[in-house]
């Protein structure tokens, strides 16, 4: 041990230079945030928005130009500061995705009139330093904070409104169970440093892959302390039997907030998951494991409950809270399918559904804006109001609903597709299944938005330039994702890889 | 033996203010009892060896985090009478989930400390060297600002303050109305 080296080396700065660029960011938004008039607002948002596609820039500049983060490195020497992080090809991909999603909501945000303050980008920008580092840490401790920290930028984001009865009780709702899942994933986390006295989870996983490092009197022991953190990461990705908060918080929360609840930190959720469960730290990663029949039963549950349960809301945001409920579930088959492969399909689909949730929120949010209120009802007849808004609405859902020519075909196909090579066509059997009934909802939507009619179809809703832009942005993401996933996927695959360090 | 019941004892108090905190209906007599607990927590952790801990523990949690609770509360209008039973229908259904926990992990915990004179726990504590006691706070001082230990998550929790520090007040002062 060797406490004296203060500074760190190159790598180690680049490593994350993204999240040193979002604090200095939150301090210029704050600081804009004062010396602007009152009539100016929306400017903060501006360079919220315009902020986070810089970052965005210098991310993706340093692995085009610099090959930074490596990929080709060991997992010792990926492993930076301390341990703590792991800089590797998933970070950079979860990293891409959260900032994009920081920028689109921005964005859609911008003309939100009770969100035009300081104080709301810069927790947009402080939950995605937590979602940053949750893909980036390989250790306990620094996931740990990283979760707090997303999840109380969360919590007050969607208790935003705190005029609004019904935000601020999504707010309480959200950070309660929050923390109540908080507390019962760090006690199943202490249980198991109690076990191994190691933080690290590549550590932990080296120790569990030892024949007899852990005696069989511990296995209980160290299955609760499985249980228990599933637990925690369960209420992250709102998987089923921990989705209870998720309709609440959905629909109370400002719609913006929605959006970005559901793809950055669901996203977020889904890289700690994946990464701990791969790396084998509760356990190898094969069909015997304990945990494995765990998730495989979330897996399902999930799929459908969320799928049934969606089929009966009258509010688009809850109906969109149960379709993300369904749409972890698939995710969740990338996981337990336990190949780089399934992986880096889970990695694609939920890159997929960052750009076509916030698409459908974003349409969600100007249509609300308008007509206040979020009842199904509000679309009917959208496509005469606003054609923009329903075809941008029209190519989300597609995508939601997993149709031919949008991304979230791919990203299905991709999935169900890792599951068949890993052996297990039951599963995808029935997350085909479930897709069908996914469509059911979804093309609901559609009718009512081209089908049916309304009686204000005179009253046009008025799109800004900055929410065109986000919408125009996310759609042309759901299609060049839907007809073009080569690169895309290929990156993602070999990303998968590094989820599995030690096998093969 | 005599530290077993020491033990025994702090961790009745501990518990039993944890009690007080969660049925009172007084608000400020429970947050007296947070402290309580908190105390309790402290001396737990002098019994282990950890008086680094054991100091801010108590400058910490009692020194601050308790006043400020006892301010928040006093501060609050109408929240010092408040007539609320802690309870609602479902504590009925609170408890038996409560027990059925306590069941699971007491059955864990006893297969790797059994419960019979004389046996053998799995694992047992390490020895540790006085010198590295002794030198504990200068190694988490260390540690704490070591680019290869912790000095990441220790930045990152200031990160996490300012965001909880943004939050309150969002959340307590309200935007002016123009």
């Amino acid at each position: 041990m060797n406490p004296q080296s203060l500074l760190p080396s190159v790598p180690e700065f680049l490593a994350i230079l993204p999240e040193i660029s979002l604090v200095i960011l939150i301090v210029a938004v704050l600081a804009y945030d004062r010396i602007l008039k009152p009539a100016e607002r929306r400017r903060v948002g501006l360079l919220a928005a315009w902020g986070s596609i810089v970052i965005l820039l210098i991310t993706v500049g340093l692995w085009v130009l610099f090959r930074e983060p490596e990929p080709n490195r060991s997992l010792v020497e990926s492993l930076m500061w301390g341990g703590m992080i792991r800089n590797d090809l998933i970070t950079l991909i979860f990293r891409v995705m959260f900032l994009v999603a920081v920028a689109i909501v921005s964005l859609i945000s911008l003309d939100v009139p009770a969100l035009q303050r300081g104080e709301y980008f810069a927790l947009l920008l402080s939950a995605t330093i937590g979602f940053s580092l949750m893909a980036a840490g390989s250790d306990m401790i620094m996931l740990f904070l990283a979760i707090e920290t997303a999840s109380i930028s969360l919590y007050i984001l969607t208790g935003f409104l705190t005029d609004d009865r019904r935000s601020t009780e999504a707010g309480i709702k959200y950070f309660v169970y929050g923390a109540f899942a908080s507390a019962i994933m760090l006690y199943g986390l202490s249980l198991v440093y109690g076990i191994t006295a190691q933080t690290n989870i590549y550590v932990i996983a080296s120790l569990v892959a030892q024949s007899g490092a852990i005696p069989p009197e511990i296995n209980g022991l160290f299955l609760l302390a499985t249980v228990m953190i599933v637990a925690g990461f369960g209420f992250k990705i709102s998987a089923v039997p921990f989705h209870f908060w998720t309709p609440d918080a959905y629909e109370g929360a400002p719609a913006p907030v929605t959006a970005f609840v559901s793809t950055a930190s669901k996203a977020a959720g889904f890289a700690v998951t994946i990464r701990v469960f791969a790396a084998g730290a509760l356990g190898a990663p094969n069909f015997d494991s304990e945990w494995w029949a765990m998730l495989v039963a979330i897996t399902i549950v999930t799929m459908t409950l969320g799928n049934i349960l969606a089929i009966f809301q009258s509010n688009i945001k809850r109906m969109l809270a149960y379709s993300s409920i369904a749409q972890a579930g698939y995710t969740l088959i990338g996981l337990v399918a336990l190949t780089p492969d399934g992986s880096g399909a889970a990695m694609f689909y939920l890159l997929m559904y960052v750009f076509t949730n916030v698409a459908a929120f974003g349409v969600v949010v100007l249509v609300s804006r308008e007509t206040g209120s979020d009842d199904m009802q509000d679309f009917y007849g959208l496509s005469r109001r606003a054609p923009y808004l329903a075809l941008a609405m029209l190519f989300a859902l597609l995508s939601l609903g997993g149709i031919p020519p949008t991304a979230g075909f791919i990203g299905k196909f991709f999935i169900f597709k890792a599951a068949v090579d890993a052996g297990l066509w039951w599963l995808a059997l029935i997350g085909v299944l479930n897709a069908f009934i996914g469509l059911y909802y979804y093309l609901s939507v559609v009718k009512y938005m081209y089908l049916y009619r309304s009686d204000d179809e005179e009253e046009r809703i008025p799109v800004s330039r900055a929410a065109s832009v986000a919408l125009a942005l996310s759609v042309l993401g759901i299609i060049y994702l839907g007809i073009a996933a080569g690169p895309a996927f290929e990156w993602t695959r070999q990303a998968g890889a590094a989820f599995f360090p030690f096998s093969g | 033996m005599i530290q077993q019941i020491i033990f025994i004892v702090i961790s009745f108090l501990t518990l039993l203010m944890g009690w007080i905190v969660v049925t009172n209906r007084n608000l400020f007599h429970a947050a007296l009892a947070l402290m309580g607990s908190f105390l309790g927590v402290a001396g737990l952790y002098v019994l282990l060896d950890a008086g680094f801990l054991a100091a801010a523990q108590l400058l910490v949690y009692i020194g601050a985090i308790s006043i400020l609770i006892i301010f928040a509360i006093m501060m609050t209008r109408r929240l010092m009478q408040t007539s609320e039973t802690p309870f609602n229908n479902q504590w009925v259904l609170g408890g038996i989930t409560s027990l059925v926990v306590f069941a699971v992990i007491a059955y864990v915990v006893l297969q790797v400390f059994p419960w019979q004179p004389g046996a053998q726990p799995f694992g047992a504590a390490p020895e540790v060297p006085g010198a590295v006691l002794e030198a504990s706070v200068t190694q988490l001082g260390a540690a704490l600002v070591s680019v290869d230990q912790y000095v990441l998550p220790f930045e990152v929790a200031s990160v996490l303050l300012l965001a909880a520090l943004i939050g309150a007040i969002v959340v307590a002062w309200p935007e002016k109305k123009e």
